[in-house]
């Protein structure tokens, strides 16, 4: 971990909540990510940067063991939730996916109408103990997600019929359903235009009083927007790792610089 | 042959025209091709198909006509008392053909001579034991009548055969002459050509829509034809099915409904076996089979769905049927007769439909984006719920496309309900009673020898109609949906 | 959806440590393990499947493949022959002979077992014509040793393979209990013995009383000449169509209509076809009736969907560039087409209709509508003319009328032939995949 002096006062603030160390990745013969040390605090947005391939969405796939689902990929290292490795043959997968939930590049509803589409994940993990109980975690969810008042009076229409934006605040409620305690999102805002850009924005920075989020952003005027810590990440090494602030205005790596200021990349 | 050397007359009128066309526009550029419109070899082409494409085109309707031509004016000389009481005039049509065939045979063998076939006061009882004795297959003495209108079929016919070859080297000729004549140094050879290949490729294209003519057409005329014999609302709602089997007259039962139960009872067996099994293997091979599973038992499927129909209608008829006889028949549970039943043919119709099912599943749960899956994964489900709850509902309308599909497979079906289902009709609930389905008995009925005009034999143009538009709707839909599921996801 | 939403006790496991598996999970896990267990139950079901359905050919089927015959040296000399031949039943005076000197290869062998001329006829058939008609056609081999083979009725083949038992066994005018001591005797002097059966192979469909002497070669003869007339149809037809509706046409009613009416062709039932052909070449044109040039026609008409659907597929992935490269130098749209679209295109198209072909060798159903039947198989075409227009059968038909038959000597000739049958797919698929994996370009 990169230690910059002046984010002292906000680490003592908050625990850590995920803490990686010498994380290596590896896609069949290709090491996509190398020696990685990092410490993911809790109930703060944390962008992760980097020029594209430089292995940042891999990495944020390793901490909820999405990458599990491809074959040819291998993980190394010690990856801690809560100081539990999340790596463990005694991990089932399943549990831990519902303890770090995740909000993908490409809105993608499920088929079903909007409140089966918040209420799979309760149901699935046995959330709720009745149909009230279940009602109540929708409604909660949904005004989480920030689109409540949108959608309460077409609960029964189908999710894709939303709009882009719409469809993706959708996607991080179904997400915050399931109660996780970290919230991964994969450029949540790629697909979507600037309006919608700045409503998922604005319900991020919300989402940062209950959970610890992790974001991975093309867009450094976003990273600098939303997260409070920013790891800029190159070639899958992690280059800097430090106060959001502290890495835009005074970088202490030459390769981080260059590519704030638009050299690399 | 002389049709095979009309073909090649007109080949060689063309090879003849690509040379001369090619000269000729080499000489009107003065020997130099850079200053030709098009590539000589062009010039070439345009000739030779000028002089073979009509050409070969009025043969091809010369000889669909000149049968129907002949037909009508050599039926037209038979009068009424000709046809004996117990015939049609169809049935001494073609014993006038045979006769025909048989004296030209006759003649070719030695036999006769040409003066003797066309003598008008030939010896009836000499002309019979003559073609008995070419091995012509007469079938009783030939008539005064017959042996005139055969004379008339076969002069008409010689005539009209050297009308059409003296025609279509005419045109031939003609269409190469056009050809030579555009032959000139600015003509647009390779339009011109590849406007006439453009035809060809058309024409091709449209061969697709003159079979479904040729289906349609085929079956309705023969299906209003069987509907003036027969009423057609017995044929919809009758609850009895017994032709006689004399083959003509006789009270025959025709009703299509107790054919139309077994066909749909045999099908729903076969889906109840291949529906759950096909789909399953789909699930399994496209989600949690490793690669090297995958690359044997998909081929090893793929072999299921290559083998022969004839091969599943033996493997019911001689192994599935008695291996169930032991299980259900006398000297087990004592609920079935015989080998061939209900269970039988939809056992191993069930099993020829598994890769069919089974290899459209896996194209439309693949078609499912993975981003759903990640999604689902994401929240924390396990595959099986991701599959049950995600993967199936998205890929729900595709797989009712597919099994509509496998439906109409399983109704059109012949081979397996031939040998394994039995021949006797019956509106029954007991799957292990043998009964019949509406394509076994289009081959029962059209392949004895009932006379083609009884309505023993049209019954099966009427139960062809029945199916053809049973699967045609069942095809159309699932097709719709399939396509729609599509584009849902492109 | 699940019974979670209604499912008491579920306590939020919130907090809990992620090393411990909570009950929940772990019923999960379970239906999941079921749930896995389906699939590869139905995978291992349809592998069962295959597995008994190729076993029951195999073992069934082979034995088409053996066939009993007799082994007997024999001589007669040329005063035998001229005494045979001044008798009046002369038949009878050969059979005479060669008792005696079957006795005499018996004894040989040091056995002894009496026998009769009817038994010999039973076990061998009519072995006196036999040898009168070799004699006749060969008087030189008159007073030296000939080695005559003699194929055994199909009861005694019957009898080698386990259809005929001595326990089941019903005396008749074809076979007695005795007969069997007497073909025991027989093989064990090495008389009767296990062939291949040649005639198998070559031979043509024999009558409904002759088993033995059927034969598939004049089938296979018939489906060769079908599938020329497919494939000289077929293959230009289908790509030119193809061609057409991937390269040339313009979106419009007629090119959807084409398109509709392919996709649902490929659908009909092929008993569809049978009734087309029979409505249309048979009745309507007075082609042939048998005639493999009608088969051809009418599997032509089937096989080409498929041929067009694949086609189009080979000629969608040559790249668009391609096509642009050769409209860029000045080619016409007809020449980027056939200079260079096409020819890339080729094994792909190639691989489609070897398929298609396979299809339409192994159809059976059209073929009986329009009278291609086992039974018109008699003997081979002469002539290659012949071969398109003579009545004939083909392999499928050929099996079919054989399981139709009452005779159960038959079954075993039905199941040969599917071996033969099988084995032609076999050869066309695998040409078709070494095609697809020599050729195959990925861009």
């Amino acid at each position: 971990m990169y230690d910059a002096p002046a984010s002292e006062q906000k680490v003592t603030q908050n625990t850590t909540k995920i803490a990686a160390h010498k994380v290596q990745v590896f896609y069949g013969d290709t090491h996509a990510i190398k020696d990685v040390d990092v410490q993911i605090e809790d109930k703060t947005v944390t962008a992760f940067i980097g020029p594209s391939g430089c292995g940042k969405s891999t990495f944020l796939r390793c901490l909820n063991r999405m990458n599990d689902t491809i074959d040819i990929c291998r993980v190394e290292g010690d990856i801690l939730l809560d100081g539990e490795d999340i790596y463990d043959a005694k991990v089932d997968p399943v549990q831990l996916r519902a303890k770090v939930g995740m909000v993908f590049q490409k809105p993608n509803p499920f088929p079903k109408s909007i409140y089966d589409n918040i209420a799979y994940g309760p149901r699935i993990h046995g959330l709720a103990k009745n149909k009230a109980d279940l009602d109540e975690i929708v409604e909660k969810s949904l005004r989480r997600g920030a689109i409540w008042d949108e959608v309460k009076d077409r609960l029964h229409a189908p999710g894709t019929g939303l709009s882009g934006g719409q469809q993706q605040r959708l996607c991080i409620a179904r997400a915050v359903a399931t109660e996780p305690e970290v919230l991964l999102m994969d450029e949540p805002c790629s697909a979507l235009d600037p309006i919608a850009t700045g409503q998922v924005e604005e319900l991020i920075d919300e989402l940062r009083e209950n959970y610890s989020v992790v974001i991975v952003t093309h867009s450094m005027q976003q990273a600098a927007r939303v997260s409070q810590k920013t790891a800029f990440f190159h070639l899958g090494n992690l280059v800097e790792y430090g106060e959001t602030g502290q890495i835009f205005t005074n970088p202490v790596d030459k390769r981080t610089e260059s590519y704030i200021t638009g050299r690399i990349g | 042959m002389p049709i095979l050397w009309l073909v090649l007359i007109v080949l060689a009128l063309g090879a003849v025209g690509y040379i001369l066309g090619r000269q000729r526009a080499m000489a009107s550029a003065g020997g130099d091709a850079r200053h030709l419109h098009s590539l000589p070899s062009y010039y070439g082409s345009n000739v030779a198909i000028k002089a073979v494409v009509p050409a070969l085109v009025l043969m091809v309707i010369w000889l669909l006509v000149q049968p129907v031509y002949i037909n009508t004016h050599v039926s037209g000389m038979l009068s009424e008392t000709a046809i004996p009481d117990n015939s049609s005039r169809g049935l001494v049509m073609s014993e006038v053909r045979r006769t025909a065939e048989g004296l030209s045979n006759a003649v070719n063998q030695g036999l006769m001579t040409e003066e003797f076939a066309t003598s008008a006061r030939a010896d009836m009882a000499d002309v019979t034991q003559r073609l008995k004795d070419a091995g012509q297959i007469v079938t009783s003495e030939v008539t005064q009548p017959i042996m005139r209108a055969a004379q008339e079929y076969r002069v008409l016919s010689s005539s009209l055969q050297l009308y059409m070859s003296i025609a279509v080297i005419l045109l031939a000729l003609l269409g190469a002459a056009w050809g030579l004549r555009e032959s000139q140094k600015d003509f647009r050879a390779r339009n011109t050509v590849e406007f006439s290949v453009r035809m060809l490729l058309i024409g091709a294209a449209s061969i697709a829509i003159l079979t479904t003519l040729g289906i349609v057409l085929s079956l309705v005329f023969n299906t209003i034809e069987f509907f003036r014999l027969y009423p057609a609302a017995d044929f919809f709602f009758g609850l009895n099915w017994a032709p006689s089997f004399s083959g003509r007259g006789g009270s025959s039962d025709l009703g299509v409904l107790p054919l139309l139960w077994g066909t749909l009872y045999i099908s729903i067996v076969a889906l109840a076996v291949a529906v759950p099994i096909g789909l399953f293997a789909a699930i399994y091979l496209s989600e949690y089979a490793s690669s090297r599973v995958r690359s044997v038992a998909k081929p090893m499927l793929e072999v299921l769905a290559g083998i022969p129909t004839i091969v599943y209608g033996l493997f019911a008829l001689l192994t599935v049927g008695p291996m169930l006889l032991k299980v259900f028949g006398d000297e087990g549970l004592g609920i079935m007769q015989a080998g061939t039943a209900v269970m039988t043919a939809g056992l191993v119709m069930g099993i020829m439909l598994i890769p069919f099912v089974s290899s459209l599943s896996d194209d439309i749960i693949n078609a499912v984006p993975q981003s759903m899956r990640d999604g689902s994964y994401g929240l924390g489900a396990t595959k099986s719920e991701t599959i049950k709850q995600v993967v199936m509902p998205a890929a729900l309308p595709g797989i009712v496309g597919a099994v509509l599909l496998a439906a109409s497979r399983a109704i059109g079906e012949t081979m397996i309900v031939v040998l394994g289902a039995g021949a006797a009709a019956r509106l029954s609930l007991n799957p292990f009673e043998a009964m019949t389905t509406v394509t076994a008995k289009i081959v029962s009925q059209l392949t004895g020898d009932a006379d083609f005009a009884s309505p023993e034999a049209l019954v099966a143009f009427a139960l062809g109609m029945t199916l053809f538009v049973i699967t045609l709707g069942l095809n159309i839909f699932a097709l719709f949906i399939v396509r729609k599921y599509r584009e849902q996801y492109e | 959806m699940t019974d979670a939403a209604t499912n008491p006790g579920a306590a939020t496991p919130r907090k809990s440590s992620l090393l411990t598996l909570d009950d929940r999970t772990r019923r999960r896990n379970a239906s999941e393990a079921r749930f896995k267990a389906y699939g590869i139950t139905a995978i291992a079901v349809a592998l069962f499947f295959l597995i008994v359905l190729l076993f029951s050919i195999l073992r069934s089927g082979l034995p088409a493949y053996t066939t009993t015959v007799a082994d007997v040296e024999f001589t007669v000399t040329q005063a035998q022959y001229e005494e045979a031949e001044s008798q009046l039943f002369k038949t009878k005076a050969y059979e005479q002979l060669f008792i005696a000197q079957l006795q005499d290869q018996l004894t040989e062998s040091g056995m002894q077992v009496e026998f009769d001329a009817a038994a010999i006829e039973r076990i061998m058939g009519k072995v006196g014509g036999n040898i009168r008609e070799f004699y006749q056609a060969n008087p030189d081999q008159l007073g030296q040793p000939v080695s005559f083979e003699l194929s055994s009725s199909s009861r005694v083949d019957g009898y080698y393979k386990g259809r005929v038992t001595r326990e089941g066994l019903q005396e008749s005018r074809f076979l007695q209990l005795s007969d069997l001591d007497l073909v025991d005797a027989l093989a064990e002097a090495g008389i009767i013995r296990q062939a291949f059966n040649w005639n198998f192979i070559t031979g043509a469909d024999s009558g409904v009383d002759n088993p033995g002497g059927a034969g598939i070669g004049a089938s296979v003869v018939g489906s060769f000449f079908m599938m020329l007339v497919v494939l000289f149809l077929a293959l230009p037809i289908g790509v030119a169509a193809s061609i057409y509706l991937e390269e040339f046409a313009p979106k419009n009613r007629w090119t959807d209509l084409i398109e509709v009416n392919i996709s649902n062709l490929a659908a009909v039932p092929s008993i569809v076809f049978g009734i087309l052909g029979l409505a249309v070449f048979i009745q309507f044109m007075h082609l042939p009736q048998s005639a493999p040039l009608v088969g051809g026609l009418v599997l032509t008409l089937m096989t080409l969907p498929t041929i067009i659907i694949s086609t189009r597929a080979s000629l969608k992935a040559v790249p668009p560039s391609i096509r642009d490269a050769a409209l860029g130098v000045g080619a016409s749209k007809m020449q980027a087409v056939f200079h260079h679209v096409l020819p890339l295109a080729m094994p792909g198209i190639l691989t489609g209709t070897i398929i298609g072909l396979a299809q339409a060798l192994g159809e059976t159903a059209p073929l009986l509508l329009i009278g291609m039947v086992g039974f018109v198989a008699r003997g081979y075409p002469d002539g290659i003319a012949a071969g398109f227009v003579d009545p004939n059968s083909a392999m499928p038909a050929q099996i079919y009328t054989w399981a139709a038959r009452a005779d159960v000597a038959f079954y075993e000739k039905a199941w040969g032939g599917i071996i033969i049958l099988l084995l032609f797919l076999m050869t066309m698929n695998i040409i078709a995949i070494i095609l697809r994996r020599r050729f195959e370009r990925r861009w």
